[in-house]
């Protein structure tokens, strides 16, 4: 499949900053479900900084605005051809040991209920595979996608609590089960792409990975109760949403900011 | 040199410089106090030493009424305070403690030995010090600073900055002290040119330790035109606006010249040393004293500004 | 404590170091003793010096007590601890480099992997990454006591900023200006040359993308700091400038000072503040005293940090026990100073035999560096001992016991005259282009009879440290 992207996010102040830093984890990875054909990623009015590639495999750009900054535009686009790899992430360079993705986050924190699912779905299954997709399975089936219940800052154990969430509930959820169980896992950001029947989604995507040891990382994505395919594009990955952010930017100044964020995506007929 | 580095040494030099200020008005204040008064109370000239320190709100608000020995305690010891002499020398120590390595050990001996002592003064009753004998400290604490800072401190950008946080302070400090006998005399236009008038006049020559100086210079009468082109207009007088602008623009010069670049703040002086250099005693009552003294200390606070925003604001590029 | 190794008195007679030292004493009446003693301290405050041991905290104007007799090794003493010392450095440094890349020694099951990747210094944010030289930890503060004549151990490794170095240099200027005489009678091992040492190291690490010569600086935390004195110490000593993050910005792929002349290009920072506040953009967001962006420029190379974010991971006391398997590992050697022998509460075994023997161990918590979490079984009290082993059993991985060490002795002005006092010894080892140790190190003294604790915060004292020239 042949996607293309165009995503752009804007942050508008209501006072003249002084000056702003963005860390843009917003490249797409590369493994053999991936092969980048174009990809452009800018900061409108910024000067570009270093880039280099992190132990977990994500690429990372610093920019930098000179004040007064009133608006930041970050965009990216380009065009990414994938292919269906049942979730597995082969051929992905990186260096961080998985048991480095055992820690718990603030986000991620176990509590009572997450470690009760996990061991519960857990049971009557040796099998580690299996085990991952039960727990998908459970998060998927214990948090319900329902947007605007939560906010960023929602922990996995209150987006349980609560029953309902969106994919970064359900990939924060799924952590917290995995690592509860001994299982290494990490939170993903990326997109996805409509499906034709047109059910309701946000093409700015979310999922998880865990750490299977004879196979490797393998993708779960509890929202929709699915590994990825050849319809979700992998951007980066960290301990939980706010490591995994494609976009991590502080502007100096007193100002409030208000957040526009557009995404699209569609598929290049062939 | 760091932008936080010259902040600190400029504000080291403002912080002392307003010191010794605060002593000087109380000093003032108390002679006035002193004098036989016609007309008008002993309360308002207390008040209006408040008004020219620009402490009388914070004053208010703490005690009421001004009292004398609340006054004292409020200019001089008090740490709620940001312009008593406490909290001035012990923000200009603590400005010297965050860059000693930009001083000699004389200057941070000097600060940090009025530090100290000013800690031993303090725990004093205040019974068994007069204030003269305070005021005296002041004075002579804020003199070994710059004794120290004259005679050891490399003649580099970072002592540029540092005189100019005397010169433009003690710009703004000298308008203050003059304006306060605007104060003093608001109520009563008809004193001009008495006695009275001419003993307040006095008053606040001797405060700023300038009484036989303006002898020197004048000799016979003493009047108003006199002594306001004595602290004005007069290049000689040490204390004299023209002088501490003067100051402020030559030590930006100097700061141009080792950086070999030059802006809106050079500039800025250039205009303002050329404007007070051409006026006459008589405009200045023409446009009114009080009025006069009000642009000056605007102007100031501009320059002020400037150099903020070009060397201490770390954003020049 | 009954026995335990006294550094100048070997049974009746003078040890060769201190041989010089008895006829300066006899030589001091108490009254000239106290005087001196007055003017240490006078010159210690009038300098400004003001101290806390990292991780004690307290009152940042407070001095610490100096003793004025010095604490001596002979060159054959310290030319063999400075061979365990660099050892050990090597060592440490190889293995941050390791599991910041491959971690061959968590495959070779010389370490569990829990220990590392799941500490809590471990930095994800850095690995992969190969900082200049490959070194992690340029500054290695090894704490070192001693317990008999040819007995030394290390208590503990500092990779990440350890502090004190002042006072070394600090109480040799003041004992030399006391004392110039001692100076002349005894060869003694200048230690002046520290701060050039420092100065080159850190030039030697200085990123490939600078083509000059470096630029270096101090970042602080700031003049509320405790150790702030030798944070501006330091900076003067080498020249460079003292700098808090607000003096700092990222762009164009490098750190920039804010100057009175404009952004000023920096290429190497002596860092004195903890990984968490480097960055807020990498690190805690609610950090104030950071720079955002650093970590992505130190990652593409433009600026190094000193020590490296992540060099923590080294000084962990759980990790403390690896290192003589370190030192094996990566440089096929057997290591020249030992450790202290450890239990560690996470194996069942060593928890049971822990907690049958509180009373006579010392238990440290093992995240985080210094003081904290600590229990002296031999002087706690019965409550003390029960509320900690109530802690230890709750969470057993997060402490390590080891036994109360008889600490060597050395003689120590104090009220009634001299006596012996428990020491131990942090010298400062530099790693760059070379690994450089300058003779001696600070002493730190319990200067309570009996005591163990060194920590200037309960009782402790400095004193300089003289190693005798040949």
């Amino acid at each position: 499949m042949i996607l293309t992207v165009h995503h752009v996010t804007t942050y508008e102040y209501d006072m003249p900053m002084r000056g702003a830093v963005q860390s843009l984890r917003l490249f797409p990875s590369r493994f053999d479900g991936q092969r980048t054909i174009r990809w452009d990623v800018a900061v409108e009015g910024g000067l570009r900084g270093g880039n280099f590639r992190d132990g977990a495999g994500d690429k990372v750009e610093g920019w930098s605005l000179r004040g007064p900054v009133t608006e930041v535009t970050i965009s990216a686009v380009g065009q990414v051809e994938t292919t269906d790899t049942a979730g597995v992430l082969r051929g992905h360079r990186e260096i961080v040991s998985p048991f480095a993705y055992l820690r718990e986050t603030s986000a991620t924190w176990i509590d009572h209920a997450l470690r009760d699912l996990a061991e519960t779905a857990g049971l009557g299954t040796k099998d580690p595979l299996d085990r991952a997709h039960r727990l998908c399975g459970a998060v998927s089936e214990a948090i319900a996608y329902r947007p605007g219940t939560t906010h960023a800052h929602t922990t996995a154990a209150e987006a349980l609590a609560q029953g309902e969430g969106v994919c970064q509930d359900h990939a924060q959820a799924l952590l917290a089960c995995a690592r509860a169980v001994g299982m290494p896992a990490r939170y993903v950001s990326g997109y996805l792409f409509a499906r034709e029947d047109g059910a309701p989604h946000e093409a700015a995507h979310a999922w998880a990975e865990i750490w299977v040891e004879t196979i490797g990382w393998i993708g779960f994505d509890p929202a929709n109760a699915c590994c990825p395919d050849a319809r979700y594009i992998r951007i980066g990955s960290g301990l939980d949403a706010h490591e995994a952010a494609p976009i991590k930017g502080i502007a100096q100044g007193d100002g409030s900011e208000r957040l526009d964020v557009t995404v699209a995506l569609e598929a290049v007929q062939q | 040199m760091l932008s936080r580095t010259a902040e600190n040494l400029f504000w080291i030099a403002r912080y002392i410089e307003r010191a010794e200020t605060m002593a000087r008005l109380l000093e003032v204040g108390a002679r006035i106090a002193l004098m036989p008064s016609a007309g008008h109370g002993y309360r308002s000239e207390w008040e209006s030493l408040l008004q020219a320190s620009g402490t009388a709100e914070g004053f208010a608000a703490k005690y009421g009424d001004p009292v004398q020995r609340n006054i004292e305690s409020y200019l001089f010891f008090d740490r709620d305070n940001p312009s008593s002499v406490v909290s001035c020398i012990e923000r200009a120590r603590e400005n010297a403690r965050i860059v000693r390595t930009a001083l000699t050990s004389q200057v941070w001996d000097a600060l940090n030995g009025a530090f100290q002592e000013m800690r031993q003064l303090e725990r004093k009753p205040r019974s068994e010090m007069e204030l003269t004998e305070l005021t005296e400290w002041v004075t002579r604490q804020a003199a070994l600073v710059r004794g120290a800072i004259d005679a050891t401190l490399l003649r580099n950008d970072g002592y540029a900055f540092l005189n100019l946080g005397f010169a433009l302070e003690r710009a703004d400090n000298t308008a203050r002290l003059i304006d306060v006998k605007y104060y003093v005399l608001l109520p009563s236009v008809d004193f001009i040119g008495s006695g009275l008038d001419n003993y307040q006049w006095q008053t606040l020559l001797r405060a700023l330790s300038a009484h036989r100086a303006f002898h020197w210079a004048y000799g016979g009468e003493i009047t108003a035109a006199k002594i306001a082109h004595f602290l004005i207009l007069n290049p000689q007088s040490p204390r004299s606006l023209v002088t501490t602008v003067t100051m402020a623009m030559e030590n930006l010069d100097a700061l141009a010249r080792g950086y070999q670049r030059s802006g809106a703040a050079q500039m800025r002086a250039r205009s303002l040393v050329g404007e007070i250099a051409e006026t006459r005693v008589e405009e200045i009552f023409d446009e009114g004293l009080h009025e006069f003294l009000t642009r000056f200390i605007r102007d100031v606070g501009e320059l002020s500004d400037m150099v903020q925003a070009a060397y201490l604001s770390g954003e020049a590029r | 404590m009954t026995t335990y190794f006294n550094e100048m008195y070997e049974g009746g007679t003078v040890r060769e170091p201190y041989a010089r030292l008895e006829d300066w004493t006899k030589a001091m009446p108490a009254a000239l003793r106290a005087m001196k003693q007055a003017e240490a301290e006078a010159l210690f405050r009038r300098i400004g010096i003001t101290f806390a041991v990292y991780g004690e905290g307290g009152d940042p104007d407070r001095l610490i007590p100096f003793d004025m007799f010095p604490r001596v090794f002979t060159q054959a003493e310290w030319r063999k601890l400075e061979r365990g010392i660099k050892q050990r450095a090597r060592a440490l440094n190889a293995f941050l480099l390791d599991v910041y890349g491959r971690a061959e020694i968590v495959r070779a099951g010389k370490i569990p992997a829990r220990l590392v990747f799941q500490n809590e210094a471990f930095e994800r944010a850095v690995a992969g990454f190969t900082p200049p030289r490959g070194i992690y930890s340029h500054i290695v503060g090894i704490d070192i006591v001693r317990t008999g004549a040819d007995e030394f151990f290390v208590l503990e490794d500092n990779c990440r900023t350890p502090s004190g170095v002042s006072y070394m240099l600090e109480n040799r200027e003041i004992m030399m200006r006391m004392f110039p005489q001692l100076f002349r009678e005894n060869r003694i091992e200048p230690v002046d040359g520290y701060s050039d040492a420092l100065r080159r190291t850190l030039a030697s690490v200085a990123p490939a993308k600078c083509e000059r010569e470096p630029t270096i600086a101090i970042l602080t935390p700031g003049h509320y700091n405790s150790a702030y004195y030798e944070h501006s110490f330091l900076a003067d000593l080498m020249g460079v400038e003292l700098v808090e993050g607000a003096d700092l910005f990222v762009e164009g792929g490098f750190v920039w000072m804010r100057t009175t002349e404009g952004p000023k290009k920096l290429d190497v920072i002596y860092r004195r503040i903890d990984d968490a506040f480097l960055d807020p953009l990498c690190f805690r967001p609610d950090s104030m005293l950071g720079i955002p962006g650093l970590m992505d420029v130190y990652r593409s190379g433009g600026v190094s940090i000193c020590s490296a974010p992540g060099a923590g991971v080294a000084d962990d006391k759980a990790v403390y026990t690896f290192v003589p398997e370190m030192i094996r590992f990566y440089l096929g050697e057997e290591p020249l100073l030992n450790n202290v022998p450890t239990w560690q509460c996470a194996k069942p075994d060593d928890c049971k035999y822990v907690l049958e023997h509180l009373g006579e161990l010392v238990v440290k918590e093992v995240h985080g560096s210094g003081g904290y979490g600590m229990l002296v079984g031999p002087r706690s009290t019965a409550d003390q001992i029960e509320t900690f082993r109530a802690k230890i059993a709750a969470h057993p991985e997060n402490y390590i016991a080891q036994p109360t060490l008889a600490l060597s002795a050395t003689p120590t002005f104090v009220e009634e005259g001299i006596a012996p006092r428990h020491v131990d010894l942090r010298p400062y080892c530099l790693v760059g282009e070379k690994i450089e140790l300058v003779p001696g190190g600070l002493t730190r003294v319990a200067l309570k009879e009996g005591s163990l604790v060194v920590n200037s915060s309960q009782g402790g004292g400095v004193k300089d440290t003289w190693v005798l020239a040949e």
